[in-house]
């Protein structure tokens, strides 16, 4: 067994052992700590790349595909960076089958059929060997096609709405049933919460998520949801809302609001006098990382629970290593969200999945992907489901002023992604 | 939806709704104020009022740093000064695109509203390359971010206050100028007829270039306020175009206080509808409201009897 | 202009030799050069540029010639390529494809929303012929709607353009909040088969871009007539003296409503193609921003100019690819130098530059060309067709 943090030795995934024994490449399992070198002459180029990938004798090429001018720019700016860093951190290990990771970034522009054509570019034109991409599910509805067409391999790191599984798609982030479910028991267990106020941006992950959620509150938790509203995208005035609230006086505020909207969001909340500190209400937003919480101010958000899979302020070995590498890269005042670390994953999962199947073949790739296992995430151990989502675990954590989250619940197992949960539809 | 809730909680929901339109109010005749200026009285579409705007937010954000690293026991008043400051690098820059850019362009004002969308994203971009992609957090002073408690269940959030005052000081300011001074006597007169403004002697072109200036500047004292409700990005600005368009529209383009009129009907619509459907469905009805309005009464509310 | 050979426009021939030079010349780009010298991936990409072409020659119409700007021509581009996504969608969503929805059948995202049956406005998209002709008419009579209320209350200018903007705004909004009807945010992805073709390989892909091809010269013809005509005389006259005209008896409203419903009629049929060859059609090409660059697609090309309008779509959207593939963290500095230079500089555009620095060579070898035409009109005509003189052409 390879080094494991502390905290993930209570990991008792349904299959994992069944994975473990039945991987007959489980040396391939990727880790920081441990690099194997392989060298790229023993795996020739004409042999791990039979459908005429960029893949040379010491270099294979990949695609980086996210949006760094437009609205979006705000939150995959991050996802870049990660992406960078793990690339960087896998070149200096050697690479992927001995062969140095080159990239070609792409500008998707916050703009969707602009990540069409650029995925289109970067399969067709570029012949990347996989590309790490996309943040909003509109952009990934949009390159979607294109990558099953063309027969390319995305790598998704956003937490998203679910109802899909594309053979050509990893998704490193949550699905919703894994974001929503384990953070509404906790509230209802820990907190005795009776009533619920859901609020979105509007469009289609809050609106899923929502949907989910109130399913779960009505028909598994037994409980009462009071309103549900929905505010468009760059909605800045909130105060009729907040009113609405307080009339209802609900127990939870579940908060999906997104992008620019937050900031005017919280920051309103705090001016009207409802103190997150007091938990009357509670806040609870799947849709807050750390990276948002530079915007909004760590004091106009203290207090607010926030339901994710990785917190910034994780403590154990691989994420106090990464924490310092991604500083390093990009200096001291960068903040690392959940979907930062997803992004992170991507070219590891990638690294993995190729040396497991000894190819860059996407077919082979695929088809080693699944059971593929990173003990290095900083999240801890992650594993890639048969659907292509992870199993991750799922974590409560609360704001602090200085826009960090304390943790204060973690899932005992890893989670089963399922994108099309039953009763929930 | 009202059962069970005693009068007095209703009432105190009512005020604080009431409340909540009139901060509403300000926010957009402080938005619009600046437009108002620029689009009714020199007819220049400025598309990049909102990147004027968030120079202003930029500046606040600057200025807090400086205070907070160098004089943290002054911290509690920087916003004076940064919404000083941010008047003066708004109007500045203002000042310098209309003598680089807008004054070729006074013929042909469907033009400016092209060259000024080149603008903005030139700004934009600028702003990427220097403050990043991300949004960056105005830490705001304490006193300035709580409520106050009128009753048990009233609360009066100060920032709304501030903004609210903020937008008094200005709009008053404005009026003044524009009705009791030099330049606002100068600008009334290049409006109404150019040629004879010229002609008795009124520097037309520095005319306007103040005009431009002041009217950019206020975009930056309203972005500066805007730190405190909303967030500071490189393409925050576009958030606020089209509402303030609207309202400067809806109110007759050429009268400041039909600008006011509109903000105030606007506001109070989509706060009043807010209250009863969902945020979304109510910004739809507000703006189809307004554009009905407007298709039946093209001049808008007030307008200026001009001769053509 | 002394040039014995410029023809007099009151004349109102058909094509003069310089046009039908640029009409052949744009054809031979389109349909010879673009095709011989791209591959498939590149040529679908100047497929796209040319379904924005579409909107930029209404533009010129209602612009240009009208004096009317619009803001909100994303709406009647959004109108036709969703009416075409709706039909692609309901062909693309069989009980077969969509077996592990709750309820098979319907789009994928009406099922996502719980919404149990095909809503009825969407059901006479299954014919291809309703959604042929709602692809022009339902834009057209949002058109009327709209150029009915403003032009006979005589908004115009920029009125009429904050107005459109305020349109693309609530358009945009609504969208995405019916997102059961509309897919909302992500718009109306993975379109397949059109009348069981599938649109999505390559060889499709460059079928529809020859059919584009057509279909622009099409429209661009119609433009054309209506320029020629006595309707686009009078809108010339309307931008620049809307008094005279309206007190010499004619209605100026209904000129601009039918220029108005020209330019949505076009932009809708540029809708209905992009939806075709990029394969899916969203919220992001309804609202300000997409409304505002097709307008400036227009100023690069010149205003005034149905050729440059064409070739204004295909240079700024070439020139957004190529910067934004060279520099992706600098192309807005760009993009925005270029719309202000065009602004500055150039204010008819492309067709301006053409105007004043080469026409005069090309007309003057055109000239026999030119002259000969001419005889043969007038000698088919009547016989007593005036002798073109030597009036200047402005």
């Amino acid at each position: 067994m390879t080094k494991r943090p502390e905290s993930e030795t209570s990991t008792t995934g349904p299959s994992r052992r069944g994975v473990l024994m039945g991987a007959t490449a489980a040396a391939m399992t990727a880790s920081l700590f441990t690099p194997k070198t392989l060298r790229a002459a023993d795996f020739p180029t004409a042999e791990v790349n039979t459908t005429g990938l960029a893949v040379t004798d010491d270099a294979v090429t990949i695609g980086i595909l996210h949006s760094i001018t437009g609205t979006m720019s705000i939150s995959e700016t991050g996802s870049v960076q990660a992406e960078k860093l793990a690339i960087e951190q896998i070149n200096a290990q050697g690479g992927i089958l001995g062969r140095k990771i080159e990239y070609i970034q792409e500008d998707g522009a916050s703009d969707w059929p602009t990540f069409a054509e650029k995925s289109r570019k970067l399969l067709v034109q570029d012949k990347v060997a996989s590309v790490m991409g996309c943040w909003t599910s509109a952009s990934r509805k949009a390159v979607l096609p294109v990558f099953e067409q063309h027969n390319g391999f995305l790598y998704y790191p956003t937490f998203y709405e679910g109802l899909e599984q594309s053979p050509n798609v990893i998704y490193t982030g949550q699905e919703a049933t894994q974001q929503i479910i384990a953070g509404l028991d906790w509230v209802a267990r820990e907190k005795g919460a009776e009533t619920f106020y859901l609020l979105g941006s509007d469009y289609i992950w809050p609106r899923t998520s929502n949907k989910i959620a109130r399913k779960h509150i009505e028909n598994f938790l037994g409980k009462r949801v009071l309103g549900e509203e929905y505010y468009p995208l760059g909605h800045t005035q909130f105060n009729s809302v907040i009113n609405k609230i307080r009339l209802r006086k609900p127990d939870v505020i579940y908060a999906i609001v997104v992008g620019g909207s937050n900031v005017a969001f919280y920051k309103q909340l705090k001016a009207a006098g409802i103190d997150m500190t007091e938990e009357k209400p509670l806040l609870l937003t799947i849709s807050v990382t750390e990276d948002e919480i530079r915007g909004i101010g760590g004091e106009n958000i203290e207090g607010a629970y926030a339901c994710m899979k990785y917190f910034q302020s994780l403590d154990n070995e691989n994420n106090i290593e990464f924490v310092k590498a991604f500083k390093e890269m990009w200096g001291d005042d960068m903040v690392i969200g959940d979907v930062t670390q997803a992004a992170y994953l991507g070219p590891w999962l990638y690294k993995a999945a190729v040396e497991k199947a000894g190819s860059f073949d996407v077919d082979k790739v695929r088809e080693a992907s699944p059971g593929i296992e990173l003990d290095t995430a900083p999240e801890g151990y992650v594993k890639v489901h048969e659907n292509h989502h992870l199993w991750s675990k799922t974590r409560v954590g609360r704001a602090q002023a200085d826009g960090q989250y304390d943790v204060v619940f973690e899932t005992a197992d890893l989670v089963e992604p399922d994108p099309f949960p039953e009763g929930y539809q | 939806m009202f059962d069970g809730y005693t009068s007095s909680e209703l009432t105190a929901i009512f005020a604080m709704q009431g409340f909540a339109g009139l901060s509403l109010f300000s926010v957009y005749v402080l938005m619009a104020l600046g437009l108002a200026i620029i689009f009714g009285q020199m007819g220049v579409i400025n598309m990049a009022h909102g990147e004027f705007m968030i120079l202003g937010a930029y500046v606040t954000y600057l200025v807090s740093i400086l205070f907070a690293e160098y004089m943290p026991a002054l911290f509690g008043i920087y916003f004076f000064i940064a919404m000083i400051l941010a008047f003066i690098a708004s109007g500045l820059l203002g000042m310098f695109v209309e003598w680089a850019m807008i004054r070729h362009l006074y013929k042909r004002p469907l033009d400016t509203l092209l060259a000024t969308w080149g603008l903005s994203l030139i700004l934009q971009q600028i702003y990427r390359s220097t403050f990043g992609a991300r949004e960056v957090g105005v830490s705001i002073p304490d006193w300035m971010m709580g409520s106050i408690a009128v009753t048990d269940l009233v609360e009066i959030p100060i920032n709304g206050l501030f903004v609210m005052a903020v937008t008094i000081i200005i709009a008053t300011s404005v009026g003044v100028m524009m009705y009791r001074s030099l330049w606002g006597r100068q600008v009334r007169a290049v409006v109404q007829n150019r040629t004879m403004a010229g002609a008795v002697g009124i520097d037309t072109g520095r005319t306007d270039r103040l005009t431009f200036g002041i009217g950019c500047g206020i975009a930056g004292v309203a972005g500066s306020a805007f730190t405190m409700i909303g967030s500071t990005g490189p393409t925050a600005g576009q958030l606020y175009i089209v509402d303030t368009f609207l309202v400067v529209v809806f109110g007759g383009a050429a009268s400041l206080l039909g600008t006011i009129a509109s903000a105030f009907t606007i506001s109070q619509t989509q706060s009043i509808l807010e209250f009863f459907i969902s945020g979304s469905m109510a910004k739809v009805l507000t703006l189809l409201t307004v554009v009905g309005i407007l298709m039946l009464r093209p001049q808008g509310l007030f307008s200026l009897k001009l001769r053509k | 202009m002394s040039d014995v050979s410029t023809p007099d426009p009151r004349q109102s021939r058909l094509f003069t030799a310089s046009e039908l030079l640029g009409y052949l010349v744009l054809a031979a780009v389109i349909f010879i050069v673009l095709p011989s010298v791209l591959d498939a991936f590149r040529l679908n990409l100047f497929g796209k540029y040319l379904s924005y072409a579409f909107v930029a020659i209404g533009l010129v119409l209602c612009w240009g010639v009208g004096g009317i700007l619009s803001l909100g021509q994303g709406v009647f581009f959004g109108l036709g390529g969703y009416c075409m996504a709706m039909f692609l969608k309901l062909e693309a969503s069989t009980p077969e494809n969509t077996s592990i929805q709750s309820t098979p059948g319907i789009p994928d995202f009406m099922d996502w929303n719980q919404l149990t049956e095909l809503p009825w406005w969407w059901v006479p998209f299954n014919s291809l012929t309703f959604t042929v002709v709602a692809i022009v008419v339902v834009p057209v009579i949002l058109a009327f709607i709209i150029g009915f209320a403003m032009f006979t209350r005589r908004v115009g200018g920029v009125y009429f353009a904050i107005i459109t903007q305020a349109i693309a705004a609530i358009a945009t909004i609504l969208i995405i909040g019916q997102q059961g009807f509309t897919g909302g945010v992500n718009g109306i992805t993975d379109l397949r088969t059109l009348m069981g073709w599938d649109i999505r390989p390559d060889s499709a892909k460059t079928a529809l871009y020859f059919v584009n091809g057509v279909l622009l010269f099409a429209v661009l013809f119609v433009a054309h007539m209506i320029l020629k005509s006595k309707a686009g005389r009078l809108m010339i006259a309307i931008r620049d003296r809307e008094d005279r005209v309206r007190f010499s008896g004619y209605n100026v409203a209904n000129f601009k409503i039918f220029v108005f419903c020209a330019g949505a009629a076009f932009a809708a049929i540029g809708g209905a193609m992009f939806t075709l060859q990029v394969g899916f059609i969203s919220p992001t090409l309804v609202g300000i921003v997409p409304s505002i660059y097709m307008v400036i697609f227009c100023a690069v090309g010149g205003r005034l100019s149905l050729l440059g309008a064409v070739y204004g779509a295909l240079l700024v959207n070439w020139a957004q690819t190529t910067f934004s593939e060279s520099f992706p963290e600098l192309w807005l500095l760009a993009m925005g130098a270029l719309f202000i230079a065009v602004v500055m500089a150039f204010p008819l555009g492309l067709a301006g530059l053409y105007d004043d620095y080469l026409k005069r060579h090309i007309d003057r070898l055109l000239a026999p060309v030119d002259r000969m035409m001419m005889r043969r009109a007038a000698r088919k005509t009547s016989p007593k067709a005036p002798a073109p003189t030597a009036q200047a052409a402005e």
